[in-house]
């Protein structure tokens, strides 16, 4: 059989899902090194990185080991376990008020999108809200956060295509500290994080936030695809390192793609997962849930 | 990026302890393709192709003779290489052109992959090759995604066709009657971003190119994408039968392991790369570069044959001498950068080094006049101050400078490079009897 065809009958397993896979794995083998071999690939499957998959598949032989026991539901359960505690490392921040947020990511993680359904969310929680359209220049962001702002019902701020982005943000924050909005949310031009002139100019924005409007809580999210593989950390890492995140929003879990990236940033760098998206309507935004995204892990 | 490009150093640690020539052993193997699992991995590989791949790799790899330029880890690299260059090639820049105008193209894939402003990218293109381009707006659902292709289509002045939100193939449709009659030769239909899982959309994908004949399904992937490259590419491929794919947003760090994933699941080219948020950035594919980005090592095996190419057997003697007696000149370093020129100049050398990204050497930053220059520099010296750099003190600078047509700082620029040069090579020397190059 020709390389192409045996990879594409391989592949046909990685549709199914992690308990799926978990459950023919203990039909085959019993526990030994060839099972913890594969509880390793079911999660890198899941886009968790190798170092990461290692340690976790350790905790779970040690485990596993010492209490002497060779079911099932035993080693699911405290999967389950070990995960959830590595999200739960990195607690999620309680929100307070008056508040900004600005979101910062990659091109085409869903930025825009995330701060339509965000705004909706802010406005089911009783609180007044208010975007600022700093994307300006990617063609029709400002329009397309407009459109968002619409459906949400809140107000925007925003400029012309091509003007500073930090003008917007100071005009943003002006009006949200006039009128006393509890919220206020930064959509951001999508970069690259190796380009190092569009991270000066996020740490700007950074710099006129903080100065301009000490009164309130300043929080910075991070919008990360879980269509993403490792390549979500190293984004984490820089833009970290430019603004000092505060948290980060997952999108696109309603694909087929697990997200699974998450646990390392939780592990590695203590940056919580705050909001998940789940879909293109107003209502598809949810606190994220380390136990409800680790039950649908599986 | 802990591990970036060390691959090849924790190859060379490995074999370190092996110092004997001839085939490649099972052992040798087994240990190696651990080290090669891993880089794929970390590349975004997807697991089932990647343990496919080196199963077959590694079968094919045992008992193959080293050859006799190579180390084991090099030669293990080189399989792996060339396997991968195999699985991804060829690189296929044409665009399917029908000769019955117009040709129709219809982009794919999922949300924010980068579909409206590859369009606009594709148009440029089309209009260097002497094309007259009409970009369709058939991306309904997303808030202000018309307006997006109608900016983009200006910077690339190419006309845009929109009907609204009349339904997608309706509209796929009167752009193609409507290019027929204005003389449109290409018709490039924008489409919204979908889910694979998303029955609905892929059936209105499905439609259109029911609808209208349609020459080219271009499938665009975030080059970033992890394991669910694979459920993705599969499933439009099976749905709607792509004819190839683009690769985006290439222009990060990411090792862009999908791309080989893609290729093994769906054997369709991919047939170019977005590099950069400007509509010019559109470059061909090349397997070779990419499969030394999966790696994360530079091409390392290019260099190391046009190493040895460049440097007769004498040179590298007699470089190897003075590095071990640490006399290693100005005139040597002239020489080097001759030597340099042969093999295809600074620029080329410096994309094959591995980590030479994380040295954030960017584009253009080494160029030709610069070599120039230091050659310059080198050439306006006496032989004593080529072999004794330390004697050239400020008034000598100032002659330098004078005589190159350069400036004191490009003087001084110039004895920084060769001091650390030194430096370098201290550090590498030990090779056995041949040049080693630094990896």
């Amino acid at each position: 059989m020709s390389l192409f065809g045996k990879i594409k009958n391989a592949l046909k397993k990685t549709k199914e899902g992690v308990s799926t896979k978990l459950r023919q794995l203990f039909l085959k083998n019993k526990l030994g090194d060839a099972f913890y071999d594969e509880l390793e690939e079911i999660l890198i499957s899941s886009d968790v990185g190798v170092a990461t998959a290692e340690d976790v598949v350790e905790q779970v032989k040690e485990e596993a080991i010492g209490n002497k026991v060779k079911d099932e539901e035993f080693v699911t359960d405290l999967l389950k376990d070990i995960l959830e505690d590595i999200l739960n490392e990195a607690p999620v921040p309680k929100l307070e008020y008056p508040c900004v947020i600005m979101f910062v990511g990659v091109n085409g993680v869903g930025k825009t999108t995330t701060i339509g359904k965000v705004a909706n969310w802010f406005v089911s929680q009783k609180k007044s809200v208010t975007v600022a359209a700093a994307d300006t220049f990617r063609a029709a962001a400002i329009d397309q956060l407009n459109v968002w702002a619409e459906r949400a019902k809140v107000r925007i701020v925003k400029h012309e295509e091509g003007s500073d982005p930090s003008a917007v943000v100071f005009d943003a924050v002006s009006s949200a500290k006039a009128r006393g909005t509890d919220v206020l949310l930064i959509d951001t031009a999508g970069r690259l994080h190796v380009k190092e002139n569009l991270m000066k100019e996020l740490s700007k924005m950074d710099r006129v936030v903080t100065r301009e409007y000490p009164g309130a809580k300043f929080y910075k999210f991070l919008v990360l695809d879980a269509t993403t593989g490792q390549n979500a950390v190293n984004q984490a890492r820089v833009f970290d390192e430019a603004v000092d995140l505060d948290g980060i929003v997952l999108t696109k879990l309603d694909g087929t793609a697990k997200g699974g990236f998450v646990f390392s940033l939780c592990g590695e760098l203590n940056i919580p997962v705050v909001f998940a998206g789940v879909g293109e309507k107003i209502d598809d935004v949810e606190l994220f849930d380390a136990e409800q995204f680790v039950e649908g892990f599986f | 990026m802990a591990l970036f490009g060390s691959l090849s150093e924790r190859l060379n640690h490995i074999f370190s302890k092996l110092t004997k020539r001839g085939k490649l052993t099972e052992l040798e193997i087994r240990s190696a393709m651990r080290e090669v699992r891993i880089a794929l991995l970390e590349a975004d590989v997807n697991i089932r192709v990647a343990k496919e791949f080196i199963a077959t790799v590694s079968e094919k790899a045992v008992g193959q003779e080293v050859l006799a330029s190579l180390n084991p880890a090099q030669q293990v690299i080189k399989i792996v290489n060339d396997e991968l260059i195999a699985l991804m090639g060829p690189g296929n820049a044409k665009l399917e052109i029908s000769p019955k105008p117009p040709t129709v193209i219809m982009m794919c894939g999922l949300q924010g992959a980068g579909k409206t402003t590859m369009c606009a990218k594709l148009a440029v293109q089309l209009k260097k090759q002497g094309k007259r381009p009409l970009l369709v707006a058939c991306d309904i659902y997303r808030p202000a995604a018309i307006d997006q292709l109608r900016v983009v289509g200006s910077k690339a002045e190419a006309e845009v066709f929109e009907r609204g939100t009349q339904n997608p193939p309706k509209t796929a449709k009167e752009a193609v009657e409507y290019a027929k009659k204005m003389g449109f030769d290409v018709v490039v239909i924008d489409t919204a971003g979908r889910l694979h899982i998303d029955e609905k959309l892929m059936e209105e994908l499905a439609e259109i190119k029911r609808t209208v004949e349609v020459n080219e399904i271009l499938l665009t992937v975030d080059a970033m994408t992890g394991q669910d490259a694979v459920n993705v590419a599969e499933t439009f491929n099976s749905r709607i039968g792509i004819t190839g794919v683009i690769l985006t947003k290439l222009d990060g760090d990411t090792r862009g392991g999908a791309c080989l994933s893609i290729k093994a699941v769906t054997g369709k080219p991919i047939k170019f790369i977005g590099v950069g948020e400007k509509i010019t950035d559109l470059e061909p594919f090349y397997p070779d570069r990419m499969a030394s980005r999966i790696l994360g090592m530079g091409d390392v095996l290019s260099l190391i044959e046009r190493a040895q190419e460049a440097v007769s057997e004498q040179q590298a003697k007699d470089l190897e001498r003075k590095m071990r007696e640490n006399s290693f000149t100005l005139n040597d370093y002239l020489d080097q950068f001759e030597t340099l020129k042969k093999m295809g100049g600074a620029n080329a050398l410096m994309n094959m080094l591995p980590g030479a990204n994380k040295m954030k050497i960017r584009e253009g930053e080494i160029d030709e006049k610069k070599i120039e220059r230091v050659r310059a520099i080198i050439l306006s010296m006496t032989r004593r101050e080529r072999d004794n750099p330390q004697i050239i003190n400020s008034s000598r600078k100032r002659r330098i400078a004078l005589g190159s047509g350069t400036s004191v700082q490009d003087v001084n620029q110039l004895l920084k490079q060769f001091e650390q040069t030194k430096e370098l090579m201290k550090r590498l020397k030990g090779g056995r009897g041949r040049m080693r190059l630094p990896f």
